[in-house]
């Protein structure tokens, strides 16, 4: 079966449908006083089988999964950050997270949108044939899709955290769970995430491990800084020296500092060799 | 066209004060005896009778204009009230407006606690009544249905019931923004006043896991465990221990702190990760509120418990509007499926649901 739009207008129909349910979230809270819940869900789940569509005609046409540029990293993000919310969200009945979620997928997919010098120029084949590089990509993308969803409920904390502290609970601030489910989630979100890049770091040395393979320096560094550090925090919340407020702030630089390297470990970029090629030695 | 009406007459706490809801007030078996009477009465062709500690109502379906009065007057005999003196307190509304009377009971936008679901069940219970004695019939039985749906939609589409009003409950709903359920909530509670007693009652009644009561006088707060099911602990135990505890409410008579800083600070240096809820509801305070700085500690005392319950009252009031409005609707549709089986013969005119449609209406005060 065909489907009728290139991958980018679906990509566009998803930020779209992202943003609407933005829009139709803060309708619901500044003017109704309360969250949307299954409207914003519903929006949310629409973008996100559109955003599926487009990743899917954009890998079906690389041969690939879609992760060759600064593009496709953005959007497959968003995409896991996503597809994680509607597990969690459905689970936990967590419909202010929807609203925050709609708000961070409709930026980073609507900013990766308007920049076509990132989805410009040629497109280096990453994986080759080779399956497990693949998949160290996918999931450390994904993993980035965690830490966003991790971000989110870390800025509900600092919310909750300061209307508790500040003493105004009224308005939309009623909305959000409790202080302590929160913090369980923060500290799931952080596990999880850190579990699936330390996986996808591990699959990806096996690869750089052999003498054939091409592997960008920067990047290694960068990913594996990402993983350590977010091993780290896990360590120091779990050991009690990082907590409450202190913690979701050090989650909030975690994602940010995730966000910002995607640049760097954006295909195509110092490609250099992880070892002399044999003809050299 | 036919004298038929739909009624409701009764007395509110709008209007009736304490001491006089306390003379018309049924008990279960008043209610009963009095509902025999009322299927005796001529012209009288459903009703049901509502009896609550704020309010005694009748709604009925009658053939003619004296019948409510009838109903009124066999009451106040019952009761050995003077009618002239009911009549004063009495409300009186027809058709529509009765409808939507009916409605607005139901969603508690009546009540003097407004929002409060409690109404819900007891119009339940009194319906269920008089529709197993066969007092309700066609009309009454539509119009309850469709006024508990309706109430139903009050509550969903307004914010009518969100936050609580009562200092106790305020205490406890902020109880749940820190630590979700309190399943696994264990409570200290020191002093064993009446202010500290009903706030560890409302503890227990959403399911917290232990209660522990301390109080200077170690006999007195072995009695209060005793009654509430709880644990005593001695009085001077409480810093040594007070990490075991997630929430704890203090409402003591000392003239001192009777938490220090460095009692609170020593737990948390043992409990880290989970939060402390501290309640002062002490005059003056028991507990030292710099610890309102510590990271996890969340300290609320009485002026901030009292003024978020004010503010949640302030909250529900700007949604009654919004739910009258709605309630005013589905009486008005309610009242053209039910007019021309109230008016026998035929439809009668529909009469807009206002508190002077009733012919001898008194309106409630709002």
């Amino acid at each position: 079966m065909t489907l009728p739009f290139t991958d980018r207008t679906w990509l566009w129909l998803a930020a779209g449908l992202y943003l609407a349910g933005f829009i139709q979230g803060s309708i619901a809270l500044f003017k109704r006083g309360r969250p949307a819940g299954g409207a914003t869900y519903a929006l949310i789940l629409l973008g996100y089988l559109a955003q599926l569509a487009g990743l899917g005609l954009r890998g079906r046409a690389v041969g690939s999964c879609p992760l060759g540029n600064a593009f496709e990293l953005y959007q497959f993000t968003a995409w896991s950050a996503i597809t994680l919310y509607l597990v969690v969200g459905a689970t936990f009945r967590l419909s202010l997270l929807g609203y925050f979620t709609a708000c961070l997928a409709s930026t980073v997919t609507l900013v990766s949108l308007l920049f076509p010098s990132w989805d410009a120029g040629p497109r280096v084949r990453i994986f080759g044939h080779n399956p497990w590089i693949e998949l160290h990509a996918a999931l450390a993308v994904f993993s980035y899709g965690v830490f966003a969803l991790l971000a989110l409920t870390s800025l509900m904390f600092l919310l909750r955290h300061f209307s508790l502290k500040s003493k105004r609970l009224g308005g939309w601030f009623s909305f959000l769970p409790s202080i302590r489910d929160l913090d369980h989630m923060g500290v799931r979100l952080l596990a999880a995430g850190a579990a699936i890049l330390g996986f996808a770091v591990a699959v990806g040395a096996v690869h750089w491990a052999r003498p054939e393979t091409v592997v960008n320096l920067e990047k290694v560094v960068v990913t594996v800084a990402v993983a350590g550090a977010a091993f780290l925090l896990l360590l120091l919340r779990l050991r009690g020296v990082l907590l409450a407020r202190r913690f979701a702030v050090a989650c909030l630089i975690l994602y940010a500092a995730a966000l910002l390297s995607l640049v760097t470990v954006e295909p195509g970029r110092g490609r250099v060799p992880a070892r002399p090629a044999p003809a050299a030695r | 066209m036919s004298n038929g009406h739909l009624f409701v007459i009764g007395a509110t706490h709008h209007r009736t004060p304490i001491e006089v809801r306390e003379r018309l007030s049924l008990d279960a078996d008043g209610t009963k005896a009095l509902r025999d009477q009322l299927a005796a009465l001529p012209g009288l062709r459903e009703f049901t009778v509502l009896s609550t500690c704020n309010r005694i109502e009748f709604y009925g379906v009658a053939a003619g204009p004296e019948v409510a009065e009838q109903v009124g007057g066999a009451f106040c005999r019952r009761q050995n009230f003077d009618p002239a003196e009911f009549a004063r307190f009495r409300i009186d509304l027809r058709d529509a407006a009765a409808l939507q009377h009916l409605v607005e009971v139901a969603a508690g936008l009546d009540s003097q606690m407004l929002g409060e679901t409690e109404i819900f069940g007891q119009m339940k219970q009194a319906y269920a009544a008089a529709q197993a004695a066969g007092n309700t019939g066609p009309v009454l039985n539509r119009a309850f249905q469709k006024a508990f749906q309706a109430a139903k939609q009050v509550r969903t589409q307004t914010a009518i019931t969100t936050g609580q009003v009562s200092v106790a409950n305020v205490a406890v709903e902020l109880a749940g923004t820190i630590f979700g359920g309190l399943s696994d909530a264990r409570i200290l509670l020191l002093g064993a006043g009446e202010i500290g007693e009903k706030t560890a009652k409302a503890f227990q009644s959403r399911g917290a896991a232990s209660l522990t009561v301390a109080s200077r006088r170690l006999e007195r707060a072995m009695e209060l465990a005793t009654a509430l099911g709880a644990s005593a602990l001695p009085f001077e135990q409480r810093e040594s221990r007070l990490a075991e505890f997630d929430i704890v409410v203090c409402a003591t008579s000392a003239p001192e702190i009777i938490l220090p800083g460095a009692a609170v600070r020593a737990a948390m240096a043992r409990r880290p990760a989970r939060p402390l809820f501290l309640i002062d509801q002490a005059l003056p305070r028991d507990i030292d509120p710099t610890v309102a700085g510590l990271e996890n500690v969340f300290l609320y005392n009485l002026d901030d418990l009292a003024r978020i319950a004010e503010e949640n009252r302030a909250a529900r009031e700007a949604e009654t509007l919004k739910g009258r409005t709605i309630a005013g609707d589905k009486a008005r549709a309610l009242w053209q499926q039910v007019a021309a089986q109230v008016n026998g013969a035929g439809a009668g005119p529909t009469v807009e649901p206002s508190r002077s449609a009733g012919a001898a209406s008194v309106p409630e005060s709002r």
